[in-house]
């Protein structure tokens, strides 16, 4: 079944203070995302992830289109009770203790009183916030507020989450511990649904991804398909204190360590740089093909569209 | 009560409650309340007016300054530190946002008014030993006191669902200021001419009157206050009250949350 639908979804808003003028933050988007996936929403800041993740939590309007979560329409009260939304940098009521704030938001899910306390206990140790449960949120430290935001999240069981960079500003210890949370998530069959620039989170985690620049969708799939329609490269490791010229002239990316040279070129050179390997008589180690990443596809298909600084991180 | 109004309301409350500002207040009308029994103690004969006067206008001007200003940021503050992101995700209509919020602020005010009127009857007691039947007026007094109350909160909210708090802060500000002087507004619309009485009336009927519901003066002097007063008080002050709460969920209906 299909756990998300968006149908020609766009936004334009309206900025400036006397001369309104259009700026369109979404052009039309079409996207489904079938049940128990991950999908990853990835682009560069400013791309329209954020606005898409609004639009489907109702908390901005569409210029046109619909979206329909769970086979119903998205704004529809039946749909909220069953997704939980971790917003991009979270901000709670920092009055409330952990404790209060899951109290809180599990009445307002319709969680049953019977099953509050229970389910709210439950969740701060699974975030592992039990400890900190009783201490108001103004003190807790940037990641301990994004456990609580993942907490929140997921306190109600809900059957498809939404996270808006949940890795974002988390040590590598912090962004581990999300990506255990969002398998174990696929694991208790919910439906992922995550946006990010941080790439290397992307491939490690979704079943598919989605690019998405400038507003406008640029590719949907498995990562591996995306990146397998990349130029391909290779890597040559040989022993020499020396990378030979006609190497060079090959358009090799060369590093000399000690007496190995490591040298990354276009895998349709790489007959041509073997042969010149044996005619200058040197020992080759090894050729290994180089797997192309999301980075590289954001590079090569995006990097030119003022992106790259803001896509790696 | 739909249960997700009275969780916000609650949790409004508690916000309130945990807020220094609304003790700031509260404390200043505490010393306006001691300082009226000074000032009874050096006017002869006229004590109880004194304190009386003093007494309820501290709980007015304090309870409308808590309203307006925790008021004015009930909605805009949500939006700007975006913890409504997390609550319009959950199975909360934005009207029941609004209710809510003005449910959880006006519980506020009740309670704060009712511990500034066991100060004002304890101020009174000290001041004439003992309590009379007259005095009795100034729970109507407190009465009028807490629907002005309701009134300025939907006033504050109607403003907050579309400004920024500072703006909210000046616009309810000045309606209550105005709204002070509606009296003196319909005397000026009655003896204008032309335009001018055509936009002095129109104004004089959509600006919120608190002058009617101010009978301070009166109850401080004995006076009895008309059941068709009190009647028609209380359906003019739900009444605008509820008309500036439908203003505020009709915006924020509409409203994107950048």
């Amino acid at each position: 079944m299909t756990a998300i639908e968006i149908f020609g979804l766009e936004k334009t808003f309206s900025v400036g203070f006397w001369r309104k003028r259009p700026r369109r933050a979404l052009r039309p988007l079409h996207l489904s995302v079938e049940e128990g996936e991950i999908f990853g929403f990835l682009g560069p800041n400013g791309a329209g992830k954020t606005t898409t993740l609004k639009l489907l939590m109702g908390l901005v309007f569409p210029t046109a289109g619909t979206a329909r979560i769970l086979g119903m329409e998205a704004n529809d009260p039946r749909v909220k009770a069953q997704i939980g939304f971790l917003p991009e940098q979270p901000y709670f009521y920092d009055y409330l203790t952990a404790r209060e704030l899951l109290e809180y938001y599990a009445q307002l899910s319709g969680v049953a009183a019977k099953d509050r306390r229970k389910k709210v206990e439950a969740m701060l140790q699974r975030v592992g916030l039990t400890d900190a449960g009783d201490i108001q949120l103004r003190k807790f430290s940037k990641g301990m507020l994004q456990r609580v935001g993942i907490a929140q999240a997921i306190l109600h069981d809900p059957k498809v989450v939404f996270l808006d960079e949940p890795m974002s500003g988390l040590d590598p210890m912090g962004r581990r511990e999300v990506r255990d949370l969002i398998e174990q998530l696929k694991k208790e069959g919910k439906t992922v649904f995550f946006s990010t620039h941080i790439l290397s989170d992307a491939e490690a985690l979704c079943d598919r991804v989605a690019i998405i620049h400038l507003g406008e969708l640029r590719s949907v799939g498995v990562v591996a398909d995306l990146t397998s329609s990349m130029h391909g490269k290779v890597e040559l490791i040989w022993q020499s204190a020396v990378v030979p010229a006609s190497i060079r002239a090959l358009g090799a990316e060369c590093h000399v360590t000690g007496d190995t040279v490591r040298a990354v070129l276009a895998e349709d050179k790489q007959d041509a740089a073997i042969d010149a390997l044996r005619r200058e008589r040197l020992r080759l180690v090894s050729v290994t093909p180089v797997r192309a990443t999301l980075e590289d596809y954001f590079l090569q298909n995006l990097g030119t569209e003022n992106a790259p600084s803001e896509v790696m991180a | 009560m739909n249960p997700r109004i009275s969780y916000i309301a609650a949790n409004t409350f508690r916000e309130a409650v945990r807020d220094r500002v609304l003790y700031n207040l509260i404390a200043f009308a505490l010393l306006l309340v001691g300082a009226a029994i000074l000032v009874g103690q050096i006017s002869i004969d006229i004590e109880r007016l004194v304190v009386i006067n003093l007494g309820l206008t501290a709980v007015s001007l304090f309870g409308m300054l808590i309203a307006i200003f925790i008021g004015i940021g009930l909605v805009s503050k949500e939006i700007e530190k975006r913890t409504l992101y997390t609550m319009l995700s959950r199975p909360v209509r934005r009207w029941e946002f609004i209710i809510g919020k003005f449910f959880g602020l006006a519980g506020t005010l009740v309670v704060n008014t009712f511990f500034m009127a066991v100060g004002v009857f304890a101020a009174l007691l000290y001041v004439s030993h003992h309590l009379q039947r007259p005095d009795a007026w100034l729970l109507v007094a407190l009465y009028f006191i807490i629907l002005q109350f309701l009134m300025i909160t939907a006033i504050a909210l109607l403003f907050s669902s579309f400004s920024s708090p500072l703006l909210s802060a000046v616009f309810a500000f000045s309606l209550f200021v105005i709204g002070n002087f509606a009296e003196d507004l319909r005397g000026f619309a009655a003896m204008a001419k032309g335009l001018t009485r055509w936009l002095a009336t129109g104004a004089a009927y959509v600006l919120p009157n608190f002058s009617a519901l101010n009978v301070i003066s009166s109850v401080a002097h004995g006076e009895a206050v008309s059941r068709q007063l009190v009647f028609y008080n209380s359906v003019y002050a739900l009444f605008y009250a509820a008309l500036a709460l439908c203003g505020a969920v009709l915006i924020f209906e509409r409203r994107d949350l950048k």
